[in-house]
């Protein structure tokens, strides 16, 4: 997928796999992709600066991550291993579509382990397996400004940037401990980004947010219907914003996955019952299923249940 | 102190297209000097406000301005961000419409704080201390540092306003209309308390108003315009107890009348 980053190679056009034939590569056509591809390059030069780019249709709606679907059709190569997330699970509707749409048009292989992908498209989650030198994760983005609570004026917002003024961030998140006693943002939690521009990191939960900083892997964002995209290179400081007096924290669990024992992931309440019966369980479905392969059981864990059968 | 004016304009003038704005506004002001520009609607007043505070830019003309370094700058030759950092430290801005100077969906908390945050606090409790102690001075029960401008009557609207300029300890406070459309009692205090902050902190002011009792309230000196020019000017006390002009006369007899 380096490779994919350049414009000269001479990638397969029409002829991957026998039921591609009305596609090219990854759907979009190759003048487009080089276009996204500047667009990219642009972003990682300038970390977390929203570079504009002409958004395309793609045959599924907005809110299915169309940003995320053109950025990851830009930087694929024919030899990527593909995994889809969505709130860190692979087997949802909208990540076995999107992997399904990629198997199709660009004939890539795909995986839901963390560790064999070299590409990875992620709604809401960063995987809880620390990334690598040569990863790339790709963010699905419904809104990239992370000014727009306060500042609904892009005329204004695109100054506030240029000018690195970011007093207003602070302001909502003084409004948060104003009004709960500490910062409840807990989703989009913003991030300054080496040193420079404050960065919207998505709806991901501010438990990921200790992951970017200084990330192995490359992180590219895609705003389809914003038409935005913006970059954290890899090894970058990533910041999330606070008080002195309030300094940034992540949520904690108190207790581990019922269903693998881990301790210190993110998990997600699941219900069992309409009795009040829930369990908590990893939202990495990938690190949970591997972690119970490797022999580690939660409380609530069967005897005997092997993994992937769980859910 | 320093004999060199805080303020300068020369030969300040402004057209919209065709249609004159001012003309020609020549004056100085010093520190701790209350200037009111008075005159009847569409003379000009607000227009030469925008000029002053770099919101408009001049047809012809310049403004000077002292900074706190004792540097005298061109305004029109600040960068933008050096524009925005005197806006939101050395003076302030006291709009008519409180929702063109307050952030609605903020608490009032925020809404004095924010100056302070954008010029680097990082305190949470610092900057509370702040905005309590700015509401205590405009008369905002501690009990409403949680709650938007939204559910505050117009006279605390304008009086969150006032504190939101001040925690920078401005120089100069620039106030266009900042009491009309205010009942006559609600009007009252807030001069008062204008009056009050301004003697304690020794704020220079250009207040724009076509009251000229709230001239006679707080300025010391006035400018009186007329289709965009100013047509007299002079210590408050004098203009309005002997007007030279005739347009002056009218005016003031007017305010007799009403
Ligand atoms: N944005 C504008 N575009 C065109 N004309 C304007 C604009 N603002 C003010 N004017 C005109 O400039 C003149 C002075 O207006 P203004 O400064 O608002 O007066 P005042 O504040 O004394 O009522 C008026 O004739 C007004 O119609
Ligand atoms: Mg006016």
């Amino acid at each position: 997928m380096r490779a994919a980053m350049r414009d000269d190679l001479p990638f397969p056009r029409t002829e991957v796999g026998k039921e591609t034939e009305a596609y090219n590569f990854a759907y979009l056509d190759e003048q487009t992709k080089r276009m996204i591809r500047r667009a990219i390059l642009k972003a990682i030069a300038i970390p977390g600066y929203q570079v504009p780019f002409a958004s395309r249709e793609m045959p599924m709606p907005y809110g299915w991550g169309t940003g995320g679907v053109q950025v990851t059709a830009a930087v694929l190569g024919p030899d990527d291993v593909l995994k889809v997330i969505d709130q860190g699970s692979d087997d949802t509707t909208n990540a076995v579509s999107i992997r399904r749409f990629f198997a199709k048009t660009a004939g890539v292989a795909t995986t839901t382990k963390t560790r064999e992908a070299t590409l990875i498209q992620t709604r809401h989650r960063i995987p809880e397996e620390p990334l690598r030198d040569g990863q790339i994760l790709v963010y699905q983005v419904p809104i990239p400004e992370p000014l727009r609570f306060l500042e609904p004026r892009e005329t204004e917002t695109r100054k506030l940037h240029a000018l690195a003024d970011y007093g207003l961030m602070h302001v909502k998140l003084y409004e948060d401990i104003a009004r709960h006693g500490h910062i409840a943002t807990t989703y989009a939690y913003p991030v300054e980004v080496a040193g420079r521009y404050v960065m919207d990191p998505s709806p991901t939960p501010k438990f990921d947010n200790p992951k970017m900083d200084m990330c192995a892997a490359l992180q590219l964002f895609g705003a389809g219907r914003e038409k935005r995209i913006y970059a954290v290179p890899p090894h970058t400081r990533v910041r999330s914003l606070d008080f002195e007096d309030h300094p940034f924290r992540i949520q904690t669990f108190k207790q581990p996955c019922a269903l693998c024992g881990a301790e210190g992931g993110y998990l997600d309440e699941v219900v069992l019952d309409d009795r009040g019966g829930r369990m908590f369980v990893c939202s990495d479905t990938d690190f949970c299923e591997e972690r119970r392969a490797a022999g580690h059981r939660g409380a609530m864990a069967a005897d005997g249940d092997a993994a992937g059968e769980t859910r | 102190m320093t004999d060199l004016p805080l303020l300068s304009a020369r030969g300040l003038t402004k057209f919209y297209g065709e249609r004159l704005g001012c003309r020609d506004v020549t004056f100085d002001l010093h520190e701790g000097e209350v200037l009111a520009v008075v005159g009847e609607s569409g003379s000009g007043k607000s227009t030469l406000l925008g000029l002053l505070a770099t919101e408009l830019a001049p047809s012809a003309g310049a403004v000077h301005y002292r900074m706190r370094d004792g540097a005298v700058r061109d305004l029109s030759e600040l960068t933008e961000a050096e524009r925005r950092l005197l806006l939101r430290t050395d003076w302030g801005f006291v709009r008519q419409d409180a929702r063109e100077g307050l952030r609605m969906g903020v608490s009032a908390g925020g809404n004095v704080g924010e100056r302070l945050m954008a010029v680097g606090a990082r305190h949470y409790g610092n900057i509370r201390a702040a905005a309590s102690d700015w509401l205590a001075r405009v008369e905002i029960e501690a009990g409403r540092i949680d709650d938007t401008p939204k559910s505050f009557s117009g006279g605390m609207r304008q009086r969150l306003q006032i504190a939101r300029n001040l925690v920078t300890h401005p120089r100069l406070v620039f106030m266009d209309e900042p009491t009309s459309g205010l009942d006559v009692s609600v009007q009252a205090r807030l001069l008062d308390l204008i009056r009050g902050l301004v003697a304690e902190l020794g704020l220079a002011v250009i207040i724009v108003t076509h009251d000229l009792a709230v001239a006679r309230l707080l300025s010391h000196r006035i400018m009186v315009m007329r289709r965009g020019r100013v047509i007299e000017t002079g210590l408050t006390d004098q203009v309005l107890d002997d007007p030279r002009e005739a347009y002056t006369q009218l005016l003031v007899s007017s305010v007799l009348a009403a």
